[in-house]
């Protein structure tokens, strides 16, 4: 996976990755991603390229349970996100939907914004091509990584006959 | 309603008697069925049956479609499974309506249960939690139901979905952390100034995946509705769950209920937590969290002044019969500000009745307040006290985040039924203390 940075700070929460008056009328993936990351930056969704990352601060995905909210990321073709830290909900629903999440403590610091980045979820690599620095990060459980790379829980699920767990 | 246990009564009466597991590991371990008979230590993945799992109107739709797409037919226990319609009700758009249609349809075709105009961690404390068990809910809030002497915590549509065909779900075993609040409480001072002051000591991403346990003389004397504050709260922190073990009132409220089966669970003597805060609550004061986080929290007189446009009473916070009764004693003979729109949301049709049996309504509607039936709306800012650009709102609900209650250009502060009812007395964000003589 290879794409843009797009640089967010500490505690981004759901009502920002999408408020709730939008997903109570829809639950149309593309419809979502339209009113993506609106409560800090009402045009991300117009920005965004396919295969961009985020890369936040601490606590991203804090607050509500609404797994819109990571749905709206990987609709707007967000590929992963990379962050210090996840609240626990959203990086449930991020794996159960197949929206990759990367939890590192230091990748914030050597990266700007628009930086290119790369990601090798096998090998556990995360690469900044624009500044040539390259971090190891921690891999998830086996349950979780094959969830992932069949595409989320309802594609493992399809594909096995059986609940990853 | 029972409580289910997989492990055998020898297994399940030496947890119950272990002296060094916390209240979520000896919960988890009776639960687990990855491995029976097997101690669930903090760290480990486990995979635990569930007792109860629920969603609404904001979750279950998507889990409805994706339990479609799994193929799944019958769902694994429809007596364990509670639809409720509460975040948008009754319906404030066609779209939203359609939703409810298709959640009334999902219920019964499957014979699961469902309910309507009722918020639901409230009705679930109502009618259907028991002291141990492991209860799982498509809301963050699910939180709230540790009141109980539960472990009750939150997940996403697809894994609900998941939970409703399997009755299972995979769990790390969480740290804990133990809270005890001590002291003679002040007056003024409540279960929600408790939790907003503990906000700002460990932030908002200070229990991040780990189990809060409240204690302390304080908790011990406090009602089921002001322990469901604390551990409706705890998510703010990040918590798993928010636990405060079942004890003498825990039961009397149960059985005033209806409710007998119960299993009590405690921590033990010797348990190991990775955080004891041990707080007096005597100098504590009425606290408000200001615009745009949980845990940006002052003493309410450094706010004091701060003009508003409404003031809202209800949630699963703070919507319960005891915060209305605060707010008629402060409101009795008094008028809600001019200009100033003071909404309450009773949690539950059962909470509106008993405040309309009192009088406890009559009073609020006195003093120039609006009641709206029991929904989510206004927390949420779909409907009953959307906020419009630039208004100002004091809030007893739990989140202050940008565009939370309505338009992003709007605000939020997070304080106590009683100082939101001061404060819609004044107009501008009041101590309560100089209300309650």
């Amino acid at each position: 996976m290879e794409g843009r940075a797009w640089k967010f700070g500490d505690n981004i929460n759901t009502d920002i990755i999408i408020p709730y008056k939008y997903k109570a009328r829809t639950i149309d993936p593309k419809s979502l991603a339209n009113h993506c990351m609106e409560g800090i930056d009402p045009k991300f969704s117009k920005k965004v390229r396919k295969g961009d990352f985020i890369v936040a601060g601490k606590n991203f995905g804090c607050g509500s349970s609404r797994e819109q909210a990571p749905v709206a990321i990987k609709a707007c073709g967000i590929s992963a996100v990379i962050a210090e830290s996840f609240a626990r909900i959203f990086y449930r629903n991020a794996v159960n939907i197949g929206l990759p999440v990367i939890a590192h403590k230091g990748f914030l610091k050597i990266i700007n914004e628009g930086d290119t980045i790369e990601v090798d979820l096998k090998k556990g690599v995360v690469k900044n091509l624009t500044k040539k620095k390259i971090i190891r990060v921690e891999k998830q459980p086996k349950f979780l990584e094959k969830m992932l790379q069949a595409g989320g829980l309802v594609e493992y699920y399809k594909k096995f006959r059986k609940f990853p767990w | 309603m029972q409580y289910v246990s997989t492990a055998n009564k020898d297994f399940l009466d030496e947890v119950i008697a272990d002296r060094s597991l916390t209240f979520a590991e000896k919960i988890l371990s009776i639960k687990r069925c990855d491995e029976f008979g097997k101690i669930a230590s903090t760290d480990e993945i486990i995979v635990a049956k569930v007792d109860l799992a629920m969603a609404h109107d904001g979750t279950a739709p998507l889990a409805i479609k994706v339990l479609k797409e799994l193929g799944i037919k019958k769902v694994w226990d429809n007596d364990k499974i509670i639809l409720h319609i509460d975040h948008t009700y009754p319906a404030s758009s066609e779209q939203i309506a359609d939703f409810h249609s298709i959640m009334r349809k999902f219920a019964i075709e499957q014979r699961c249960r469902i309910q309507e105009g009722n918020i639901c961690h409230q009705y679930m404390l109502e009618h259907f939690v028991v002291p141990g068990m492991l209860i799982v809910g498509a809301d963050s809030h699910t939180t709230t139901q540790g009141s109980l002497g539960t472990f009750a915590t939150g997940v996403g549509s697809t894994e609900i979905a998941a939970i409703f065909a399997s009755g299972k779900i995979w769990l790390k075993v969480p740290e804990s952390i133990k809270i005890i609040f001590d002291g003679k409480l002040p007056k003024g001072v409540f279960a929600k100034d408790l939790i907003l002051y503990m906000m700002s000591k460990i932030s908002c991403e200070g229990a991040n995946y780990k189990a809060i346990e409240f204690t302390g003389n304080i908790v011990k004397d406090f009602s089921i509705s002001s322990r469901a504050t604390l551990c409706n709260m705890s998510v703010e922190a990040g918590a798993k769950a928010g636990i405060v073990e079942m004890d003498e009132i825990t039961k009397k409220y149960l059985i005033s209920m209806g409710r007998k089966a119960m299993l009590r669970i405690h921590s033990g003597k010797e348990a190991e937590y990775i955080e004891i805060i041990k707080e007096n609550v005597e100098n504590m004061e009425p606290y408000v969290a200001l615009p745009h986080n949980v845990d940006n929290v002052k003493a309410v007189g450094e706010v004091e002044g701060q003009p508003i446009d409404q003031a809202f009473l209800g949630s699963c916070t703070n919507g319960r019969f005891e915060d209305l009764e605060i707010a008629a004693k402060i409101l009795n003979g008094k008028k809600v500000k001019d200009g100033v729109r003071l909404i309450i949301t009773p949690a539950s049709k059962l909470v509106y009745k008993t405040a309309l049996k009192s009088g406890v309504i009559e009073t609020l509607l006195k003093a120039g307040a609006t009641i709206t039936s029991s929904t989510c709306g206004a927390c949420v800012g779909t409907h009953c006290g959307v906020l419009g650009s630039g208004e100002i709102c004091i809030s007893s609900s739990n989140r202050n985040f940008i565009g939370r209650m309505g338009s992003p250009k709007s605000k939020v502060y997070l304080a106590s039924p009683a100082t939101v009812v001061a404060s819609a007395i004044k107009g501008v964000i009041t101590d309560p203390r100089k209300y309650l003589g």
